[in-house]
């Protein structure tokens, strides 16, 4: 296929050298980095992350809260936030696995926040909307020169709150409440207890939970991030990095220099970039095939296809 | 890329207000008086919408000098020109909706139509009746205009800008890309065909308001809860919960901001992959 990894103009194998931080981090801490860096550079004035609802409760004027049973405890139900400060990003680092609409804070990021130069961190999708706001800004007045770094995690598929919560609860048997940490690698689902049980399922029994959307995308690796981060391909805590972007590639510069981060040649490091073209391709692959088969899902009627 | 080379280089060049489409046919340019002979002309044809997409045209300030200095001879247009009565253009922007019991309405809007090569309908009211829509008559002074329609229902309209308003980024962006498809190189045009498409498939239908997002994407299995929708409503009404867009339909106003803005409506590869040079050329067109 050959552009299954997007353009990029260099992609290295990092580990953020804050110690602190890798401690509340899911692989190599590339994002909370990146963004606190940029912070205390002036680079971004704040960032929009996946935080949760303890995040949003204590922090109330850092979200838009909406009506959806906000009074029920939902641990890792993400809720998108604006973060301005170090501590503030290590409270939302870390992957949650379930949807969070970063998006939906990017036009309010720039009034009731006032945010001038905003950092964005989401998924290939959500890097796609963002770059369809900067070309086609219909609904996004003044947004499009604000956005000073957007940051793309990769993404096989998300799930929504209650496939998390199913999984977690039905199939895994632990309480949401006592994970720590979940993770898909290695080909399974692993959840690891606060107690420091750990229980894995198999991919299979994941996939009936998976967000429907998901099936019709085809960018495994950000494609559209100014910088896209990802575990796979690089060792256990350590992450991929695709640098893309002339944005990217500056702050990525100041960065390394700055000392932010340690890395390894992508070429020295298993399972190395074969994996990810692998899993790239896997993914595009298979979500392809249910484009096509959108084509003639009733009887000589269609679904809709997006893309144009 | 390559598509936006050409692009790039005219605006690289030592002559940014003569395109690399100019030089092929400089027996023209010389027999204007004025130096607008590559320039494209327009109209605006101000019907029934409340000014605000006049607002956001000229709020692209000093983009808007630079568009009308080097791309665009401004025929017509109530509030911002002299001239007012619809002339002979190369593009329309139309802004409002149609009132059919206002004669003189009816009539603009066809020779609107009559008049320009390409005709753009500006904003939600012009697209898709917007608050319009809700109107039953009785209003002062003229209580019997009780009917409006977008201009869609009356004429074939070529592009649409939805959104209330449509921001001045999105309009400079169309007008841009409209001087490139009319003007430009081969390449240039592709670039701006590839750009329009979207908008012009857009003009299939003419109506839009939050239940689009239901039954176009939703509805058919293609949501992933990125929350575009919610910021792009210009009236607060839809919230993501659970990540999926929750719409207060009674606060919908039919602007289809969210439709179009949702990366799952439309999204061309083509175009938005090459995002960062289209922006940078742009953005070097109007300096």
């Amino acid at each position: 296929m050959g552009a299954e990894l997007g353009k990029y103009k260099s992609v290295i194998s990092a580990r953020s050298t804050d110690k602190e931080l890798l401690k509340h981090a899911q692989d190599g801490g590339i994002v909370s980095s990146l963004f606190a860096f940029a912070l205390d550079e002036g680079i971004i004035d704040g960032a929009i992350v996946a935080a949760s609802k303890e995040f949003a409760a204590k922090n109330p004027s850092k979200v838009i809260i909406d009506s959806s049973n906000f009074d029920m405890i939902e641990p890792w139900r993400p809720i998108p936030a604006i973060v301005n400060t170090k501590a503030e990003l290590l409270a939302a680092a870390g992957t949650k696995y379930n949807i969070s609409p970063n998006v939906a804070l990017l036009k309010e990021a720039t009034r009731a926040f006032g945010l001038d130069k905003i950092g964005i961190v989401g998924t290939p999708c959500q890097m796609q909307a963002v770059r369809k706001a900067q070309l086609y800004p219909i609904g996004m007045r003044d947004v499009g020169a604000s956005i000073a770094l957007a940051v793309g995690i990769f993404c096989m598929e998300n799930f929504p709150y209650q496939s998390i919560l199913q999984l977690v609860e039905d199939h895994a048997a632990m309480k949401l409440e006592s994970v720590k940490k979940m993770e898909i690698g290695k080909g399974k689902f692993w959840v690891y207890g606060k107690r420091g049980q750990v229980v894995q399922l198999p991919l299979k029994v994941t996939h009936k939970y998976e967000q429907p959307g998901c099936h019709v995308c085809l960018d495994y690796v950000a494609n559209l991030g100014d910088i896209s981060t990802g575990s796979v391909g690089s060792p256990d805590g350590w992450s991929t990095v695709f640098v893309r972007s002339k944005i990217g590639d500056s702050v990525w510069a100041k960065a390394m220099a700055a000392g932010v981060f340690e890395t390894q040649p992508m070429e020295k490091v298993k399972p190395g970039l074969e994996l990810v073209t692998k899993l790239a391709n896997e993914k595009i692959t298979k979500n392809k095939a249910t484009l096509e088969a959108r084509k003639t899902f009733g009887v000589g009627k269609a679904l809709r296809n997006p893309y144009i | 890329m390559g598509l936006l080379s050409i692009f790039k280089k005219k605006d690289a060049s030592a002559e940014p207000q003569k395109p690399a489409s100019v030089a092929s046919k400089p027996a023209e340019t010389k027999k204007e008086v004025k130096p607008v002979a590559d320039k494209i002309t327009l109209g605006y044809t101000h019907l029934s919408g409340c000014t605000g997409c006049t607002v956001a045209l000229a709020d692209n300030y000093a983009g808007l000098l630079t568009l009308l200095d080097k791309y665009v001879d401004l025929k017509y247009m109530p509030t911002l020109a002299d001239a007012r009565h619809i002339q002979k253009v190369d593009v329309s922007f139309v802004e409002g909706s149609v009132c059919i019991n206002d004669k003189l309405a009816v009539e603009e809007i066809k020779e609107t139509r009559e008049k320009s090569a390409i005709v753009v309908a500006l904003g939600g009211c012009a697209c898709y009746g917007n608050i319009t829509r809700f109107s039953r008559g009785g209003q002062q002074n003229q209580p019997a205009h009780e009917a409006y329609l977008p201009i869609g229902d009356l004429i074939k309209v070529d592009v649409f800008i939805p959104g209330c308003a449509p921001t001045p980024q999105m309009i400079r962006n169309v007008a841009v890309m409209a001087y490139l498809l009319l003007k430009g190189t081969k390449e240039q045009k592709d670039l701006a065909t590839a750009f329009l498409t979207p908008l012009m498939k857009l003009t299939e239908k003419n109506e839009a308001c939050f239940c689009e997002l239901m039954t176009q994407v939703i509805n058919q299995g293609l949501c992933m809860g990125c929350g575009t929708c919610a910021a792009a409503c210009p009236v607060n009404a839809i919230t993501m919960e659970y990540g999926k867009p929750q719409g207060e339909r009674d606060l919908c106003i039919k602007c289809g901001a969210c439709y179009s803005q949702c990366p799952r409506s439309w999204f061309s590869f083509d175009v938005v992959e090459n995002y960062e040079a289209i922006n940078e050329a742009i953005m070097a067109a109007l300096q």
